[in-house]
């Protein structure tokens, strides 16, 4: 199990699909967590192994990606699996913290979920 | 045909070429390209998933929204002003909540903006003048791809007149895709923004010596090079991005940095203007701004309007449960939005305006198909340094606009309401 600062944002591949959310060019543009090297190694997971990410505001399956990223600072793009685990809270300007959470990371073999999915689950 | 607008990112990019025949854009980036290709359609309008005709779609939506006590009307950045005026009109009629897709992107800079003013310029003027360009928790190489290339990066100005000319700074918590372009990258912590923002206020304005040696994980002398780069610069600008503004901080960021330029501007000329996402996310802001007064988080349940972003965003309005129905138009907040505010979406009934299925359509109980703006209708769109743009319709559709849906809706319930 690792801690890490959980951020999210927009990605190329997100943009390129986001009017076809129900595709499987979707689900696989925003399901995975960018790690850094050194927390990939210190999870023992292989590229494409799932891991679950836990914050205080939910928990969710995704696959592990090895990236660039500074040690301590996770990535998940923009979307359904982001929102799962993102801070709600707005401190009064209507915008939810979807950058700079909390989060635990382990390996896990619970399945990924689909859109449709973790929509059943809310 | 030549000449074709792009209605995807807040570029609204205006010289793309489509093949008619092979139904084909060129030159567009990979997110134009891909607005412009086929794709899954809503086929036509549904009551509970079963097809119906535009007039009975229409009439089950008024009927849902004429009965409730507070619809929220959200979304709207990406359709074209003609329907967001008949949308502010119908969430006036409706006494309703009007939100927009920039409650969950730039709104906190309209905050900053209210509080301190923007001094701005167009993308054209940044283009022609701009010698020193800072990407603030920004990364257009993934999220508007061709803005370097048009506006900031390598463009090739009247003054700047190409890319040697200028010098690009990425101040960003990781190494992105726009970070490889940069002359100049400065990784900082996440949630330090607004600490540098005032580091680099206090050795502009001449009180070097208060600052520490290190602030959000940046060397004083880094801080004190990049503040000489900015005092230096003849015409400058910083792109702020959503790592300013859905970060710690929010608004008081984007505060933070408009001092920062304004400071600035004693000695030089500085600007400062934010990436905004989708191509119309301006227009959902500035047409209710014209009619009503405010950009977003609008409420009309007491007959006026009343402006307040604790209490009448949309993720405010549906955590508390503080509506009764939706109307969603060209946005997906089921995607979007966090879990605890999709979980009352699922309790109330949802009206549906969008060309594409999303995970909004598996929630929603009327989905009422739409043509696309640009491709299948004319409208118009502000880029995202507030400049018009009359957006084309190059093919023909059956689909109905936005604009003619929500003229039918906002006709029928002041039919019933008087």
């Amino acid at each position: 199990m690792i801690v890490v600062e959980l951020i999210s944002g927009r990605t190329l591949d997100q943009g390129a699909t986001v009017e076809e959310k129900l595709s499987e060019e979707y689900f696989n543009a925003v399901n995975y967590i960018e790690l850094s090297e050194e927390d990939f190694g210190q999870l023992a997971v292989k590229e494409g192994e799932r891991v679950k990410v836990i914050t205080e505001f939910g928990e969710v399956v995704v696959f592990a990606k090895r990236s660039d990223l500074p040690k301590g600072l996770a990535f998940i793009p923009m979307g359904p699996y982001a929102n799962a685990v993102i801070d709600p809270s707005t401190d009064g300007t209507g915008m939810p913290q979807f950058k700079g959470v909390k989060a635990r990371v382990e390996k896990t073999e619970e399945k990924v979920k689909t859109v449709k999915e973790l929509l059943e689950a809310i | 045909m030549e000449d074709v607008i792009c209605t995807f990112c807040g570029s609204v990019c205006d010289d793309g070429e489509f093949d008619l025949e092979k139904k084909k854009i060129k030159k567009f980036c990979k997110l134009g390209s891909s607005k412009f290709a086929e794709k899954q359609r809503i086929k036509a309008p549904m009551i509970d998933g079963k097809e119906v005709s535009y007039e009975e779609a229409i009439d089950k939506a008024v009927e849902i929204l004429v009965n409730a006590k507070k619809p929220l009307l959200y979304g709207w950045a990406s359709t074209a002003n003609e329907a967001i005026r008949f949308g502010v009109l119908l969430a006036e009629k409706l006494g309703g909540v009007y939100d927009q897709c920039a409650s969950v992107c730039h709104a906190p800079g309209t905050l900053a903006v209210i509080e301190e003013g923007l001094p701005g310029a167009t993308l054209g003027s940044i283009k022609n003048r701009a010698d020193v360009v800072i990407f603030w928790g920004s990364n257009p190489a993934e999220a508007h791809p061709r803005h370097g290339l048009r506006y900031s990066i390598s463009a090739k100005g009247l003054l700047v007149k190409d890319r040697k000319q200028r010098k690009v700074i990425v101040v960003d918590v990781r190494p992105t895709k726009t970070a490889k372009m940069a002359d100049v990258f400065i990784q900082i912590k996440p949630g330090f923004d607004y600490a540098i923002i005032s580091a680099l206020r206090a050795i502009i304005s001449g009180s070097a010596d208060v600052v520490p040696n290190e602030v959000g994980g940046v060397l004083k002398e880094r801080l004190v090079e990049l503040a000489d780069i900015m005092k230096k610069a003849k015409y400058g600008v910083i792109f702020y991005g959503l790592g300013v503004t859905q970060s710690r901080g929010r608004d008081r960021n984007i505060e933070n940095a408009i001092k920062l330029i304004q400071l600035l501007n004693r000695t030089t000329r500085w600007v400062i203007w934010p990436m905004r996402g989708h191509y119309n996310v301006v227009g959902a802001g500035e047409v209710p701004a014209w009619e009503v007064g405010y950009q977003y988080a609008i409420d009309f349940s007491r007959g006026y309007a009343r402006f307040s972003p604790a209490e009448f965003s949309a993720v405010e309005v549906l955590k508390r449960r503080d509506c009764d129905a939706a109307l969603i138009i060209a946005s997906d907040p089921v995607a979007h939005f966090p879990m605890s505010a999709v979980k009352h979406l699922k309790q109330i009934p949802v009206i549906q305006i969008d060309p594409y299925p999303n995970m909004t359509t598996l929630l929603a109980k009327i989905v009422i198909p739409s043509a696309v703006y640009g491709i299948e209708a004319e409208g118009t769109a502000y880029r995202m340094d507030c400049i018009p743009l009359r957006v084309k319709k190059i093919i023909d559709t059956n689909y109905w606009t936005d604009e003619k849906i929500l003229e039918e809706i906002l006709k029928r319930v002041e039919k019933l309401k008087g």
